[in-house]
């Protein structure tokens, strides 16, 4: 195929429709003809590999694509994070399966399982450890508002007493599917700038 | 010096070069202590003078909570205790309803305990086989573990509609019988897992020459100091006491069981407990096909009626559980009370955890994380 037949979806340089879980059109082409510049994403793109874009929006893009997790396992959540970074659900098909030890390290914080008060503090710490940009993911029910002791005298009601909340994955414990999905819409957030 | 000024004491080494004391604090957030326990170590070079575990870090009250649900609400909660191994836990609440109760099991919903305790043993002690491996520095066991995991995860949802906190037994029974054809799903994932046991895994950790080096002879325990401190479980029979609630305090049907054997070894260490625990996978692999071979027909749950009051009563009703003896204590007050007046849980964690500072006492630091793992501890369970 000659170099001016291509079809329009064969010279984007950011290759956007490779991405395996695009959730909504990332595309929004402005015009069909070969040489005419098109918007992909919010980014300007024509045929000569020359991409207009602004700092941020490049940026944005780069953090959403791996936002590597702390390994946070404090009660049952912790067992099904673990199954979600295994090798059944295997999380590192979207980035985020590299979990640090050190939060100086990690992007994002998984609270996976019941905050008691007596751990509250060293969350907040780990929280404030964590270099900027950070995002925070309440994993189960006991992270995002108690759940099932709700009336226990030990535990905090909802992790986002402490520090602010981007994304609440429900359940008891939740799925490894449902914090794939948790995981998915981080990156959403991340991508918009968020 | 500390901050008064004071000078710390000052203790000569192994190699005679003065080194100070020097505090180390190790979690709650660490990678390592399989939850949110954490230690105090005070080492003097490279080696373990003194370890004090702080704990705590989960306590939810659980037993508190058990006083303010229902009967059967508790069920659910004693799930959360060891989240790694829930149905054992919840065999043991609501075989401490029965024994107040006097309540008759049908058999057949004593073969369906029976099956679904051994399959969480399984899981057990695969989520340990894969953590230790990865304490001790090797990443792929516990992706081939966790494969594993989810087969039997799998079946426990098809049961009872949750991969964990199950919340299936009930007072006289279980909750649903087995779904059509998962009785044959069962049998060919044991053929697999079989195969997985003799090949994977002895595979993987016995031709490990570091995991050999890392493991034996560490962390030995003596038979007599292992019944001194209380010990049950596999970290109990890894150093030659044969004691196994199965056959000495016999509950359910493990005694017409012809295929239940306790797994025992005699060297005491780290090697010998994995030796047990993988012991015990084959044994529960045994166990399940002997009942899948004999289960009878039948109802699952006995007819208490539509409203179900503990009589009272008080009762202690122990399981041998994936890390040692699972116990509850529960006093009903009867009459019109819908509440247990108390239910005390013994977490075998929690007792098996006492003796980590004996073990690391002039230890190296190196071996910390070596010894912890292989007591398998659930932090739920400590902390409750």
């Amino acid at each position: 195929m000659a170099i001016d037949q291509k079809t329009p979806t064969d010279v984007h340089p950011i290759d956007f429709e490779e991405d395996v879980i695009q959730r909504r059109p990332l595309t929004t082409q402005t015009g069909m003809g070969g040489h005419e510049p098109r918007m992909i994403g919010g980014i300007l793109a024509n045929d000569d590999n020359i991409v207009f874009t602004t700092v941020n929006q490049i940026i944005s893009w780069a953090r959403s694509r791996s936002p590597w997790p702390l390994g946070y396992g404090l009660a049952c959540c912790a067992i099904e994070m673990m199954a979600s970074a295994a090798s059944h659900h295997d999380l590192a098909r979207f980035g985020a399966e590299v979990f640090r030890s050190s939060p100086r390290q990690a992007d994002v914080m998984i609270v996976a399982g019941t905050v008691t008060h007596k751990m509250a503090p060293r969350l907040r710490r780990l929280y404030e450890q964590m270099p900027e940009p950070k995002w925070v993911i309440a994993m189960g029910n006991c992270a995002s508002s108690g759940g099932e002791f709700w009336d226990s005298y030990a535990t905090l009601q909802g992790v986002d007493t402490v520090v602010p909340v981007d994304v609440y994955v429900p359940g008891c414990p939740p799925r490894p599917e449902a914090l794939t999905e948790g995981v998915l819409r981080l990156r959403e957030k991340i991508f918009k700038g968020g | 010096m500390d901050a008064a000024g004071i000078p710390l004491p000052v203790i000569e080494s192994d190699e005679g070069l003065e080194t100070e004391e020097l505090i180390l604090n190790m979690g709650p957030q660490h990678p390592s202590t399989h939850g949110v326990l954490r230690l105090v170590l005070k080492l003097q070079g490279e080696k373990v003078i003194e370890c004090l575990p702080v704990m705590g870090y989960l306590h939810r009250g659980i037993e508190k909570i058990f006083e303010w649900r229902t009967f059967h609400q508790g069920i659910r909660y004693a799930d959360q205790a060891d989240y790694v191994s829930n149905m054992l836990q919840e065999h043991c609440y609501a075989g401490a309803m029965e024994a107040i109760g006097n309540i008759d099991i049908p058999r057949r919903a004593e073969y369906i305990r029976v099956i679904v305790d051994e399959m969480s043993r399984c899981a057990s002690h695969l989520v340990w086989l894969g953590t230790y491996g990865l304490d001790v520095g090797a990443t792929t066991p516990m992706l081939y573990c966790f494969r594993d995991r989810e087969e039997i995860l799998d079946m426990f949802e098809e049961l009872c509609g949750s991969r964990m906190n199950f919340n299936y037994f009930r007072p006289g029974g279980v909750l649903y019988d087995f779904p059509p054809g998962m009785l044959a799903k069962l049998e060919r994932f044991l053929d697999r897992f079989e195969d997985h046991i003799a090949h994977d895994y002895v595979e993987l950790f016995e031709t490990n020459e570091i995991f050999l080096e890392r493991t034996i002879g560490v962390g030995g325990i003596p038979g007599a100091i292992a019944t001194q401190y209380g010990l049950t479980g596999p970290i109990l029979r890894a150093s030659g006491v044969d004691w196994d609630l199965r056959k000495d305090r016999p509950y359910s049907i493990y005694p017409e069981l012809a295929s239940f054997q306790s797994v025992t070894a005699v060297e005491g260490d780290a090697y010998a407990r994995y030796k047990v625990r993988l012991g015990e996978l084959r044994r529960s692999v045994a166990i399940i096909r002997e009942c899948i071979a004999n289960i009878p027909g039948g109802a699952v749950r006995a007819r208490l009626g539509h409203v179900w009051k503990c009589p009272k009563g008080e009762a202690y009703y122990t399981v041998e559980g994936a890390k040692g003896e699972v116990g509850i204590y529960m006093i009903s007050s009867g009459g019109s009370a819908t509440n247990p007046f108390r239910a005390k849980m013994r977490g075998p964690s929690f007792n098996n955890l006492q003796i980590l500072p004996w073990l690391l006492q002039g230890r190296l630091v190196a071996d910390v994380v070596a010894i912890l793992g292989s007591i398998d501890i659930v932090l739920g369970d400590v902390d409750r």
